[in-house]
């Protein structure tokens, strides 16, 4: 890339932010550092960003009113200046000296990644407080989005909480396996923990509740992931309620037959499944039995085949 | 800690499975998973399939051992299930002949003396299904197939394996596709 291109790249950078700079303007400021002080081009983009970053804040504290904020839902392009409202969701163990903080960032819309480099320098977020940061840059990797926190980056913390909602995911696939632990089980009344033995892990020998659940794998020939499902669901999924559960179990003498006749309707069906994801989970809200194919998916394939003929 | 991947359930058609026969691992470590690498480039370790179960007979002498066909719209697959299978060989000696079946399971080797390697099917489990579920299996397969021969023809991760071991022409399995989809088109 030469630096004209490279300017006019930066321009637009600026751009998408509602800021204006002439890109002859900025080719200058590259020619300047590239041809007089040989700064090598990455390094010179770099210095130009960061002058005209730190000169678009001046100008946004300026016009507060101004800032526009980035929903995270709508985190699509890579490498583009963003400001964001978003409280602290979680924050992970940095693998490398290099990374200050990194964790899980949300709004309203969904959560993101987020990385804040060392040689930024900037405050520490603290888990679960809102902040407004502006001026961070988008990423992308495998088709995930993350932001990064860098130089020009500025952290103001909010009095008010922003609220974290949890973007959905809908997958398709087959039920393989019904994971031990799934059908009739019992819960602490204390704390809703699983009670294993008359047993809960925090608070000894109790007396559980019944509930049912179902810890599902669901795979759609690439991909296996792991599905729960809570009661209401479970009761949808199988058609047995608690209630019946509780019979079977009671004339079986043996809680495992409701855990048996779970997957005696399901392992092997299609469905489609929307829920929020969770590091190991997806905590299901919603389901349906996949549709019967319809003959547009017939020939939709057949045409497909003969194209590769 | 680090949780063991879960094998993915691979689809593919009968026809495919009884031409494959490049079994391999990625490491050396007996306890290491073995894949079979078919002529579309699946890489399988666990399937899925979903057919008609045609015949099922129980030739064990002395424990529980039954052998089952179920059948696609291009072939067969062999299916044993013996002691440590118990879960199939109860839903096996329960299910009638002929019934829609799913059958989830890992693959199985025999390497006969001299004879050519015949693969089957260790079933985890079989369930009884409806025609609405066979059907979408058997356009599911298709597609699974056809991405992967697309892939295939543009150069994915085993490419050179499979073109060194089965050559480089994927139309009979195009044609395979075809023949299964067709079944699917009603008579009208
Ligand atoms: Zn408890």
């Amino acid at each position: 890339m030469n630096l004209k291109e490279l300017a006019e790249q930066i321009r637009d950078r600026f751009s998408n932010q509602g800021v204006k700079i002439s890109a002859s303007e900025i080719e200058q400021r590259l020619h300047s550092l590239v041809d007089d002080f040989k700064v090598p081009t990455e390094e010179a983009s770099r210095s130009v960003v960061a002058y005209y970053s730190k000169l678009n804040l001046q100008q946004v504290s300026a016009s507060a009113t101004e800032v526009i904020y980035s929903k995270i839902k709508d985190i699509n392009t890579e490498d583009k200046w963003i400001n964001v409202r978003v409280r602290v969701v979680q924050l992970w163990e940095p693998n490398s000296p290099s990374i200050a903080q990194v964790g899980l960032l949300g709004d309203e819309t969904g959560t993101i990644k987020f990385t804040s480099w060392s040689n930024a320098k900037l405050p520490i977020l603290k888990d679960g407080k809102s902040y407004s940061i502006r001026n961070v840059v988008t990423k992308s990797w495998q088709g995930r989005f993350s932001i990064s926190l860098n130089k020009a980056s500025e952290i103001t913390p909010l009095d008010e909480e922003v609220a974290v909602g949890r973007a959905e995911e809908e997958i398709s696939g087959t039920i393989i396996d019904i994971q031990s632990g799934s059908g009739l089980i019992k819960r602490c009344p204390e704390c809703n923990r699983v009670v294993v033995k008359g047993h809960c892990a925090e608070h000894g020998t109790v007396t559980g509740l019944y509930d049912l659940r179902i810890k599902g794998v669901l795979d759609d020939g690439e991909v296996v992931t792991d599905v729960l499902f809570n009661r209401e669901l479970t009761e949808r999924l199988t058609g047995m309620t608690l209630a019946e559960a509780k019979e079977r179990a009671m004339e079986a003498l043996d809680q495992n037959v409701v855990a048996d006749a779970m997957k005696a309707v399901t392992i092997g069906r299609y469905y489609i499944v929307r829920g929020n994801k969770t590091p190991r989970w997806l905590l299901v809200t919603d389901f349906t039995e996949a549709p019967q194919i319809k003959d547009e998916d017939i020939s939709a394939v057949l045409a497909r085949a003969q194209e590769l003929l | 800690m680090a949780l063991k991947q879960r094998e993915v359930a691979r689809r593919l058609y009968a026809k495919e499975l009884q031409e494959s026969t490049l079994f391999y691992k990625e490491h050396d470590d007996a306890y290491a998973p073995q894949y079979l690498l078919t002529p579309t480039g699946a890489k399988c370790n666990r399937v899925f399939v979903v057919g008609t179960l045609t015949e099922k007979e129980n030739v064990g002498v002395d424990a529980d051992y039954w052998r089952a066909r179920i059948a696609d719209p291009t072939g067969v697959f062999p299916i044993y299930a013996g002691q440590y299978q118990q879960q199939a060989v109860t839903q096996l000696s329960s299910i009638e002949v002929p019934s829609f079946v799913a059958v989830i399971g890992k693959l199985n080797v025999f390497h006969a003396d001299e004879g050519p390697v015949k693969v089957s099917i260790r079933p985890e489990f079989i369930n009884v299904v409806g025609a609405e579920t066979r059907n979408r299996w058997v356009l599911e397969t298709a597609e699974k197939t056809l991405e992967r021969i697309e892939i295939l023809k543009q150069g994915g991760e085993n490419v050179a394996k499979v073109h060194d071991y089965y050559g480089t022409d994927t139309s009979p399995y195009i044609a395979v596709v075809i023949e299964a989809v067709k079944t699917l088109v009603k008579e009208s």
